[in-house]
């Protein structure tokens, strides 16, 4: 236990979203990662809830000064608008009293829980399979809140009704972004022959994409073709840790192994169908999410319901955005991406994420996944200077 | 919690066969709350009688409907079918598709409590408000295919017993609406004993709900998290291939039971798979009553027209554990199940026991004719196999050879290549169930999360949690495979806009919990405990097929007593595995039957 509770605490600090976790696990007793004066209320928490992890953070910068905006402009409940809100959070409730009653009270609800009280933040969520259930929720809000706060400087920035304390946040939130990198890592060179090379190349890419900070460990996924196989990474794997984790589905119809591989599995087999590609990378770069989100037609008549009934033709220079919600449903991106991704380096889906697409190998992919969300990062503030 | 029963009907229809008498119960909301409907309700109404031999006249039989049962809260068309089981002389219960719940819960009633005996046969036709006992000595001794043509005319749910209930098959089961199965604990035995060849329910009412908005809401939010699930509605998933599309997953892990448990690997797979029954049979879906996932397949080519496709426990056992490499001869044993009313797992795992003992190479010369003495009991032999394997491994001192906990056969996960499946099973009340806590989903399909599945450690809090919730699923009632997908999150949403109550997801973990003990309470009644909460040696000392860089190894005997003593404090049990008045009353559960 104690060696799993280490893993995900070095997880968060390398992810940039916690310095000094606070993290149980539970089998028949309770193990947590280090002494502190919150565990007395924790463990009341996990009196009250039949789980079998929880994590609490305060959230390094720049998600703290993010949370201590969004609790104060939404001091009851954090609803942002993207993918993995809309399908798995649903909403991010916020309370202001650190106590097992007040936490309790909105985390038999929901995954996760925002606690801000004064100047102090903290998050906190569960897991009732495995602590990685309790790292995947507290990704996701951090990554959702910081979509939320740029999307909504941007759409207020536009109206005029930016206020004193939203440009400090911004201000202090933009100084402490880490600089875009410049350069691509040098990846494994395609084409590739053999099903161990593909395994490798996989492997190196998807931790290169978590070390980018192109997806959160957890999300995205990858792909190769090889012949009439298509490599993909499992659903629910970590883009850094795929080892073991990558599905070899026959095109041919003869098996059902690739039941596991990821929920994008549809899409990454119609991009091979009708495309010479042989890679397929897609991570979550947030100003790629952020920019899609952006709209400013007000009076659209798809409104709220952009990411599965947008109708215009949207695109960021050359990269096209698509509606499309996660998997094969009737408005699943498997029936959107495809057809707009094909002759061309990649496509965007509505609040979720960015796909890129090669011929040889990852470098092409995965230059393309970077140029791309450089290239959005510099249009979001384009476009806050030109409000 | 609100007071008004929205969901419930607020009736449950009491039926004596003794007597012919019948009446209606109207229970206090509060035993709503408490159990919700489906197995939790069914075990409140099971534990006053549950110390008496499951053939007594006043062993009740239970068929109960959810909550959720009727509304548009998807995948909850499901019933449970509960007794004390004929086979294990555990708590029995079986939760089953097709249209029965709902066509009960239109009908007016949220359970059926079938206590006494006929002395002839009979049948029990429902249609609304009023019911029927009504002569069925015709149909004793038709198989089901029979009764369905007879009696299924497209407006009512039928669920029927066929000729294996009637001979004492003690794995038998009853088939609901002709392609749906209550398969498990031999509760069609249940039926035979009543001399109850069918029951027949029309119903005509909507089910009060309380916010229609918010159900909507809760539905949505389910529906975009199954078609997130790859598992669920993916191009290799259950919509497309049924549950059989797990078939090659099981054998690449290395996990798929062959030759009676004593290898893992099935060098034949890959020509037996999900693909190669499409291909050969073109089956169309089906599905339960408000199920959009429609897992059920249906053969639409040859002599197989209109049979169910098998389910992944029956194409694997009727295959792998038989050592059988003919795919027809899966479509005719399980057809042959069906009409004579057997269950599939419990079927094949009886005759692989019955393999191993009389050192039969090759059963598939003999299987259909097996098949035929065992439901029909025309022969010593049938009627002994009948009995289930544990006894007919007993009968031949040879109890080892029977792949079973508390007497029910195990299905076709290996436990060496997944722990807490071997937690799961050992300690399933009802015996060798693979459904009680399910710990494929994280060990195998990934979801929520991944596990190791190679380890102990943290599974006897993951599948006590597991446990909780499919407890309550089977209450509410709803499938527990939309359950790869999303979760009682969202399924709370749906509960509070059925019923107007206002409970969070571990509220109704908690009502799992107490559902979950109350079964461990009703068989410490019955004398269960840790020496039954047991795995075969088989698994202790023989390593599986080893491959693929998969390492099978026999399961650590020390390693898994540990892990099932977790369970037990975590689970508040005694060391034995008993439950404790303390926990009980602690849950709200009567300790002592008055």
């Amino acid at each position: 236990m104690e060696k799993l509770l280490k893993k995900y605490a070095l997880k968060l600090i390398a992810a940039g979203l916690a310095e000094n976790p606070l993290i149980c696990g539970l089998d028949d007793e309770v193990v947590w990662s280090r002494a502190d004066d919150d565990i007395q209320v924790l463990e009341q928490v996990l009196a009250g809830m039949n789980i079998n992890s929880l994590i609490c953070i305060e959230p390094a910068d720049p998600y703290l000064t993010i949370f201590r905006f969004l609790c104060d402009r939404y001091p009851e409940t954090i609803t942002p608008e993207d993918c993995e809100t809309r399908t798995f959070l649903h909403d991010v409730p916020v309370i202001s009293n650190f106590s097992a009653a007040a936490i309790l009270a909105h985390l038999r609800r929901r995954k996760s829980v925002v606690v801000a009280s004064g100047k102090s933040i903290r998050l906190i969520t569960f897991g009732a399979v495995s602590l990685e259930q309790a790292f995947v929720s507290l990704s996701s809000v951090c990554f959702s809140a910081f979509v939320l706060f740029f999307a909504d400087y941007l759409a207020d920035r536009r109206q005029g009704v930016i206020t004193e304390e939203q440009q400090r946040a911004f201000d202090r939130v933009t100084a402490q972004l880490a600089p875009p990198h410049g350069t691509t890592p040098v990846l494994e060179a395609g084409p590739f022959s053999s099903a161990e090379q593909v395994h490798r190349a996989i492997i190196e890419a998807g931790r290169f994409t978590v070390d980018y900070g192109l997806v959160d460990s957890y999300f995205g996924n990858i792909s190769y073709r090889l012949d009439q196989t298509i490599y993909i990474s499992q659903t629910g794997s970590s883009l850094d840790e795929l080892a073991g984790c990558i599905d070899p589905c026959p095109l041919d119809d003869s098996s059902c192994a690739g039941i596991t591989a990821s929920s994008e599995l549809v899409a990454h087999e119609e991009i091979y169908k009708n495309t010479a590609n042989r890679a397929i990378l897609h991570g979550h770069p947030k100003f790629a999410v952020i920019l899609s989100m952006d709209c400013n037609d007000y009076d659209c008549i798809n409104r709220g319901r952009c990411h599965i009934k947008c109708s215009k033709e949207r695109l960021i220079e050359d990269i096209p955005i698509v509606p499309g919600e996660v998997g094969t449903g009737p408005t699943g991106l498997c029936h959107t991406l495809p057809p707009a991704i094909q002759g061309r380096r990649g496509a965007i889906v509505w609040g979720h994420g960015l796909f890129t697409v090669a011929t040889v190998d990852f470098n092409e992919a995965f230059k393309q996944l970077l140029e791309i969300e450089n290239m959005c990062r510099e249009e979001y503030f384009a476009r806050v200077r030109r409000c | 919690m609100a007071t008004s029963l929205n969901g419930w009907t607020g009736k449950i229809l009491h039926i004596d066969l003794d007597n012919g008498c019948v009446d209606v119960i109207r229970p206090e909301s509060g035993i709503y709350h408490t159990y919700i409907g489906g197995k939790g309700l069914a075990g409140y109404y099971l534990r006053p009688q549950v110390a008496l031999p499951w053939d007594h006249p006043r062993m009740p039989l239970l068929v109960f409907t959810g909550p959720l049962v009727g509304t548009a809260a998807p995948t909850s068309g499901r019933s449970t079918i509960m007794s004390r089981s004929p086979l294990s002389g555990t708590i029995g219960d079986t939760s089953v598709g097709g249209r029965l719940g709902f066509q009960l819960k239109r009908a007016g009633w949220d359970g059926i409590i079938i206590t006494g005996q006929s002395k002839t046969p009979c049948g029990i036709e429902i249609e609304d408000d009023k019911v029927q006992i009504v002569e069925a000595a015709e149909l004793w001794g038709k198989d089901t295919a029979t009764v369905f043509n007879l009696l299924a005319d497209g407006s009512r749910s039928v669920a029927t017993i066929g000729p294996a209930a009637e001979n004492g098959v003690c794995f038998s089961a009853v088939m609901v609406d002709k392609h749906h199965v209550a398969g498990r604990s031999g509760i069609g035995l249940s039926f035979a004993v009543k001399k109850l060849k069918y029951l027949s329910v029309r119903g005509s009412a909507n089910v009060r709900i309380h916010d229609r908005e918010k159900l909507h809401v809760a539905r949505e939010e389910i529906l975009r998290l199954t078609a997130a699930s790859p598992i669920l509605m993916g191009q290799h998933g259950f919509s497309c291939f049924g549950t059989g599309s797990i078939y090659d997953l099981m054998d690449s892990r290395r996990m798929m039971p062959t030759d009676n448990f004593r290898k893992t690997h099935f060098g034949r797979a890959s020509e037996l798979n999900a693909h190669a029954y499409k291909k050969q049979y073109d089956p169309g879906k089906h599905g339960c009553m408000g199920c959009h996932i429609r897992c059920k397949k249906i053969g639409r080519s040859g002599k197989h027209t209109g049979a169910s496709m098998p389910e992944f426990e029956t194409m694997s056992h009727f295959t792998a554990l038989i050592e059988n490499t003919d795919m027809d001869l899966v479509m005719e044993a399980n057809t042959l199940c069906s009409r004579y009313g057997m269950d599939t797992i419990s079927a094949a795992a009886t005759l692989a026991c019955y393999k191993e003992i009389s050192g039969i190479s090759d059963l598939s010369g003999q299987l259909v004719q097996l098949l035929e003495e065992i439901g029909l009991g025309s022969s010593d032999l049938g009627r002994q196999l009948g009995k289930g394997s544990s006894n007919y491994a007993s009968s031949h001192n040879q109890q080892t050879t029977s792949m079973s906990v508390k007497g029910l056969e195990l299905p076709a996960y290996d436990p060496r290549g997944a722990y807490g499946m071997s937690l799961a099973y050992a300690l399933a009340t009802r015996g060798g169930c693979h459904l009680r806590a399910y710990p494929i989903s994280h060990e195998i399909l990934r979801k929520p999360v991944a596990t190791d599945r190679f380890t102990f450690s943290g599974k006897a809090r993951i599948v006590k949690i597991a446990e909780d919730q499919n407890a309550i699923v089977d209450s509410l009632t709803a499938c527990k495979f939309i359950f790869l997908g999303a979760g009682l999150e969202e399924y709370a949403g749906a509960f509070n806009a059925v019923t107007g109550m206002t409970v969070t997801a571990q509220d109704l973990l908690k009502i799992g919990e107490r559902i979950c003990y109350h079964e461990r309470l009703m068989n410490s009644l019955n004398g269960f405990w840790a020496k039954d909460d047991d795995l075969p040696d088989r698994f202790f000392v023989e390593a599986g097929t080893s491959g693929n860089g998969i390492e099978i190894k026999p399961l650590e005997r020390e390693a898994f007593l540990e892990a099932r003593s977790r369970y037990y404090r975590i689970r508040g049990l005694d060391q034995d595995g008993r439950a404790t008045q303390e926990k009980a009353e602690e849950l709200g559960l009567v300790w002592k039957n008055s």
